[in-house]
């Protein structure tokens, strides 16, 4: 299958759609082969792709020490109370 | 706040797709060995899972006592795990669920004075965008502010900026970027049309570009017109 051309605006339309991998692979090779070429629309999405990176970072936090120390108590009172399989 | 984890937490993909596969069941032999298999699946993803509760809930506690419950959810069902490899998928799911349903009984109830219970539509153009304004003709005479921006970023103002989202909007960009759900997970898991994920997340992704360009502003980390000049 041939890409096909898409102009600056449809590919800024799906943009999201396309790093949020919501598009079939026919519609993200679509927009891959117009980004190759296009410096405008590249821009964008990497613009838009580094942001994205940014957020995801934020789901990372150092967990507090009394939440593991919670966590080992509550396995410890089910390893207490005895283990059925 | 830090993103180096420490040396024995190593800090996974941000990105992971769960899709469920199926094989064969586990066996534990001893309780013990089954303890242990356990704990050392669970460390590596701590950081993670309280990350993840805390931009869900947007406080400590509550983000704790979701970990809590959902890692306890894992251990007493780990029975119905099928495949060891789904293990990290399998245990966000159960933390997402469980966020969602403590989630949906609040908003059952009356909120006092919060408007965040009721679908936020109103006044939210999903037009702004913080691309354009940092590749405004005239700020190009200082090149490209990008590089500026994101150096300037700090986690702590990404994370303000998410928290100060409302609800829904908050909760489904956070589901979407951080989680890598699909938008039909998300529409499923929040009991809401399809359409209603796509239009929370532009407005949600409008609304903090919009939030972030402020604070960049503010903190005077890209030149705008009226500054004269004086930053770079
Ligand atoms: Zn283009």
């Amino acid at each position: 299958m041939s890409p096909r051309a898409l102009s600056c605006e449809e590919v800024i339309e799906r943009l999201f759609d396309y790093l949020d991998r919501e598009l079939d692979p026919q519609q993200a090779a679509d927009i891959e082969w117009h980004l190759q070429r296009c410096h405008d629309c590249f821009t964008r999405a990497e613009f838009e792709r580094r942001l994205r990176d940014r957020v995801a970072a934020t789901g990372t936090v150092k967990a507090p020490p009394r939440l593991q120390q919670r966590i080992r108590t509550l396995l410890d009172r089910f390893d207490e109370s005895g283990t059925r399989q | 706040m830090s993103l180096a984890g420490s040396l024995d937490h190593p800090r996974p993909q941000p990105h992971v797709h769960y899709r469920d596969a199926t094989g064969a069941n586990m066996r534990f032999d001893e309780a013990a060995s089954r303890r242990e298999w356990f704990e050392q699946r669970l460390a590596p993803l701590m950081d993670r899972l309280y990350g993840t509760a805390l931009r869900l809930t947007r406080n400590p506690a509550d983000a704790e006592d979701i970990v809590a419950e959902a890692v306890t959810k894992a251990w007493t069902q780990l029975d119905r795990l099928r495949d060891a490899q789904c293990f990290e998928g399998w245990l966000f799911h159960i933390l997402t669920n469980t966020f969602v349903s403590e989630w949906r009984r609040r908003r059952c109830r009356p909120q006092p004075g919060g408007d965040d219970a009721t679908e936020p539509s109103e006044l939210d153009s999903a037009s702004f965008t913080l691309f354009q304004q940092l590749h405004q003709p005239f700020l190009l005479w200082w090149g490209s502010l990008e590089d500026q921006f994101f150096n300037g970023l700090l986690q702590e103002d990404l994370e303000r900026a998410l928290d100060a989202l409302p609800d829904a909007y908050r909760v489904t960009i956070v589901l979407v970027e951080v989680q890598g759900y699909t938008y039909e997970e998300v529409a499923r898991l929040l009991g809401v049309p399809l359409g209603t994920v796509r239009s929370r997340l532009n407005r949600a992704r409008c609304r903090l570009q919009k939030a972030l360009w402020e604070h960049a502003r503010e903190a005077g980390m890209v030149y705008h017109e009226g500054d004269g000049g004086t930053q770079r």
